[in-house]
């Protein structure tokens, strides 16, 4: 096992994204951060907190359960249903910014686009992730990340999260093949 | 869980998973969200050997909620009433590719039998057998027990119900009676002595033959439709009678305890078991049962039909 | 001294000795401690128990009408297999059994099967509906000589017609077999009523339903000074009532299946309807009571009540699948495992309960006799410590609805001789009924 990000790292990651974020849509007055479950869904919750720090406004925040819009339902152990919560005011015409702690396959971002569909018509949809693994399955990529980790497939990264875990700490596990 | 054929095959924390499942799921459906993708190319096929147009329509809108294809087979009347056999109506599933089966049978059993044979491979969902169980029913109930009064996603201990009327002829009071003791609540049994059934007392619930003197107690007052038939079959004298000892109007209602509510599986006899006035109240959430069942029953479904593959050896 | 036909050499007698029994013609011509003579056919008895040719008081044949779920000769074949040398053929055939007709054809299929005496019993009312007496003299007179009448599925539950029943057949002999169930109080009902059933939401068969029949109707027998036998007993409350009566006097004798002595109700906690019997499965309490009182001789008799059905009529759901079990060919293991294993009977009381004393009730007098000489040679040799595998799909009879599918059982029948031929040879079905 090896350490990628640290405590500090993590909270620096999420502290630039929160920047590109705010600097790629000229402020933060259009956009909702909607957080995968269960990591995605704290990370999103810091970020707005540093983005609203920052613009000194409230930002709309979210979550995105992606359960039942999985495509692997057959080949998986039921999982227990997140909670999805939509700021009041919608998606409409707004810009959605999708947060989740590992960007893999992608599969999941395609639930994530496929569940939000069903919600709204977002202006834009951008997606933000601390860790990029790599390995594609799908032709998805993301528009802010915190770190890009070259991984092997027979490895796993864990994330752990102070809210959850008791502490920030971005790990490889396994071998590289 | 590959069946739901009996409250008794699971645990109760399984059974708090299905109805924190439901949970969710109700709050998707509330929204915005009207269909989800998760069982798009299932098949869900309804096996209605015996009338019951709204369980029908309730498991019907639950699977197409979660996008599965669902072909209603109503057997009253057609080949299974004209004696074809469980195992012929089982293959003819089989050969159509069901993921899952939702039976309504008039023989207790069925549902099992449906599943512990060789004949179709699907899983069975036990819409009601026979005078046996009724799970669905009883987990909408107890859905519908939690959010009302509030539970949120705890269990039901130190609440009282009163299952009221024919119990011995009730899938929905057999049921029910296994999933709220399990799940902490004190059960108490009030009948004529005729509807309760010989080996009652091994059951986990008390029993009282008077009603006035149990309903100032409960926390939940839920009523049994009493069968036409059993009118003539001499378990109690006449209607009236019946419903002078055994029916809920709004003099009873009065000495339910604050915040208590009444339950009714459907359909009512309105004026036999339960007065109008009673089943119109603000007390009564006999309409929030049914749209309850909706979101109970996709749970089931959820529960039932992912990770199929995977118990069958497809990871 | 010439060649007799057959000896079985070194087996136990049902009172413990080990004796050569020599077989000549129909005959048992000697038992002796060691043969030393010449015989055509020779059998190693050695660790064996040999008993009397077993006899059944209650099997349903199911010929004429049903013979796609037995026949005379597949029964006699499947009796033969399971130590057998007489069956009792029930009445409720289609036609009934209720005139001598029906009676003489069902014994003459019998007699060409030859592989074991078929004694029919006639009904006591005509269709087996209760209302008017069948035609009791004419049967009791026929060829097949009827001493056992018995309305069995139904009850003769109109006292009246009970009592006359009773009076009319002490003419020559005769006796009632009562199938004790109250019709009112079992109407749809499926299985015994008690925790098991009100938890299966199965209808009730109340255990009262069978011992009010038999506390009328042993109080009916004495009024008549008739003679009175009750079928299939099941419940502790009706050994009490048999005990009772006995000990005033009263001229009844009981039979319980092997099925009653072994199994119980939680069985029907599968649904599946191999378990679905009538009268049903009972308690726990119940299977002790009877196995008590078969061994003090309460209860006189083991019948097997051997009910075929057809696959079609148990493979459903359970309140739509026919009542019965077969039994012919496990009815000896289950009593030796219930009654022998247990300590509770000897051989020589299984003798009784199995041979001579239903022989003694069904009037049968070629049949049930002693192992001596002198006596007609029909016998069953079992291996009591041989276990054998129950496969419902290698039995003998023409339906495999037996509640003891996959079990392995204590008891190979390995020999029957009937009248003095093997029927049954090392396992396997001998002579003519063989083809």
């Amino acid at each position: 096992m090896s350490v990628a990000l640290s405590a500090p790292d993590i909270k620096r990651a999420l502290t630039r994204i929160s920047h590109e974020i705010l600097e790629k849509n000229q402020g933060a007055s259009s956009i909702v951060l909607l957080g995968i479950p269960t990591r995605g869904a704290h990370l999103a919750q810091r970020i707005a907190s540093i983005i609203s720090e920052i613009e000194g406004v409230e930002i709309s925040c979210g979550t995105l359960d992606i359960t039942l819009f999985r495509d692997d339902l057959r080949l998986r152990a039921p999982k227990a249903i997140m909670p999805t919560t939509i700021p009041p005011s919608g998606v409409e015409n707004c810009d959605v910014i999708l947060v989740d702690d590992v960007l893999f396959s992608g599969r999941t971002i395609r639930s994530a686009l496929d569940a939000l569909g069903e919600i709204g018509r977002p202006r834009t949809v951008q997606l933000a992730a601390l860790v990029d693994r790599g390995h594609r399955e799908l032709p998805i990529k993301a528009d802010f990340v915190g770190k890009n980790l070259p991984t092997s497939k027979s490895q796993s990264v864990r994330v752990l999260l102070s809210e959850i875990d008791g502490r920030d700490e971005v790990s490889i596990e396994g071998e590289a093949g | 869980m590959r069946h739901l054929l009996s409250i008794a095959d699971f645990s109760k924390a399984e059974a708090i998973s299905i109805l924190d499942t439901a949970n969710e799921l109700a709050r998707v459906s509330d929204g915005a969200v009207k269909k989800l993708p998760t069982l798009r190319g299932r098949t869900i096929v309804n096996l209605f050997a015996e009338d019951s147009t709204r369980t029908r329509i309730s498991f019907e809108a639950a699977a197409k909620r979660l996008s599965a294809d669902v072909i209603n087979f109503s057997a009253k009347g057609s080949s299974v009433s004209k004696g074809e056999s469980l195992k012929d109506t089982a293959m003819t599933l089989q050969a159509m590719g069901a993921d899952a089966v939702v039976i309504r049978h008039f023989a207790s059993g069925a549902a099992q039998r449906l599943a512990d044979s060789q004949w179709m491979s699907g899983s069975v969902v036990n819409a009601g057998d026979g005078t046996h169980e009724h799970p669905s029913q009883a987990l909408l109930d107890a859905f519908t027990i939690r959010k009302h009064l509030g539970l949120g996603k705890s269990d039901l201990e130190g609440l009282s119900v009163a299952i009221v009327g024919d119990v011995l002829h009730s899938r929905v009071a057999r049921s029910n009676i296994l999933l709220l003791s399990k799940l902490g609540a004190k059960v108490v049994l009030v009948a004529p002595p005729t509807l309760l059934p010989v080996g009652v007392e091994s059951w986990p619930v008390s029993i009282s033959y008077d009603l006035d003197s149990v309903i100032p107690f409960v926390d939940v007052v839920m009523m049994l439709r009493v069968q036409q038939e059993r009118m003539t079959e001499m378990y109690f004298p006449n209607a009236r009678e019946y419903s002078r000892y055994f029916g809920l109007n709004s003099d009873r209602m009065k000495s339910m305890k604050p915040g208590a509510i009444v339950m009714h599986p459907g359909p009512m006899n309105r004026g036999l078991e339960i007065s109008a006035e009673v089943a119109d109240s603000s007390r009564s959430v006999i309409t929030e049962q049914v749209t309850n069942g909706v979101s109970v029953r996709m749970a089931i479904l959820y529960v039932l039909l992912t990770g199929g593959a995977l118990e069958a050896g497809g990871n | 001294m010439s060649a007799i036909d057959l000896v079985i050499k070194g087996a136990q007698l049902p009172d413990g000795s080990t004796a050569d029994i020599c077989i000549d013609g129909e005959y048992i011509v000697d038992v002796s401690s060691t043969y030393k003579g010449q015989a055509h056919t020779s059998i190693d008895g050695k660790g064996c128990v040999i008993l009397p040719g077993l006899v059944d008081l209650h099997t349903h044949l199911r010929e004429p009408g049903r013979e796609d779920a037995e026949t005379v000769l597949t029964g006699s074949r499947a009796g033969a297999k399971g130590g057998f040398t007489a069956l009792s053929a029930m009445a409720n055939t289609s036609p009934v059994a209720d005139t001598a007709g029906v009676v003489e054809q069902v014994y003459r299929l019998g007699q060409e099967a030859g592989l074991l005496d078929v004694f029919p019993i006639g009904a006591v009312t005509q269709g087996l509906k209760g209302v008017t007496l069948s035609e009791i003299g004419a049967m009791a007179d026929s060829v097949a000589r009827v001493r056992v009448f018995s309305d069995d599925g139904n009850c003769v539950s109109d006292p009246l017609v009970m009592r006359r029943a009773l009076e009319y057949i002490k003419k020559f002999g005769g006796v009632i077999a009562q199938h004790a169930q109250d019709p009112r109080m079992t109407v749809g009902s499926q299985m015994n009523e008690g925790e098991i059933s009100a938890r299966l939401g199965l209808k009730g068969w109340p255990a009262v339903a069978e011992e009010a029949i038999i506390a009328r109707d042993v109080l009916l027998a004495d009024h008549v000074q008739s003679r009175l036998h009750i079928c299939h007993l099941t419940t502790a409350g009706g050994v009490e009532i048999i005990r009772w009566a006995k000990a005033r006097g009263i001229n009844v004798t009981a039979e319980v299946t092997p099925h009653h002595l072994l199994l119980t109700d939680d069985l029907a906690s599968s649904y599946d309807p191999v378990y679905k019997v009538n009268p049903p499965l009972r308690t726990e309490s119940d299977v002790h009571a009877l196995r008590q009182a078969l061994a003090d001789g309460t209860i006189d008799i083991v019948a097997t009540d051997h009910a075929p059905h057809p696959l079609e009529a148990k493979e459903c759901e359970w309140q739509e699948a026919a009542f019965g079990m077969v039994g012919l060919e496990t009815a000896l293991s289950i009593v030796q495992m219930t009654m022998v294993d247990s300590g509770l009977m000897s051989w020589q009381q299984v003798a009784d309960r199995m041979s001579h004393t239903p022989a003694l009730i069904g009037g049968y007098e070629n049949q049930g006799q002693r192992i001596a000489k002198g006596s007609y040679a029909n016998l069953v040799v079992i291996n009591p410590t041989k276990l054998w595998r129950v496969d419902r799909d290698l039995l003998l009879s023409n339906s495999s609805n037996t509640p003891y599918h996959g079990r392995e059982l204590p008891g190979f029948v390995e020999h029957t001789i009937f009248r003095g031929k093997p029927t049954l040879l090392s396992g396997v079905i001998s002579g003519e009924g063989g083809k």
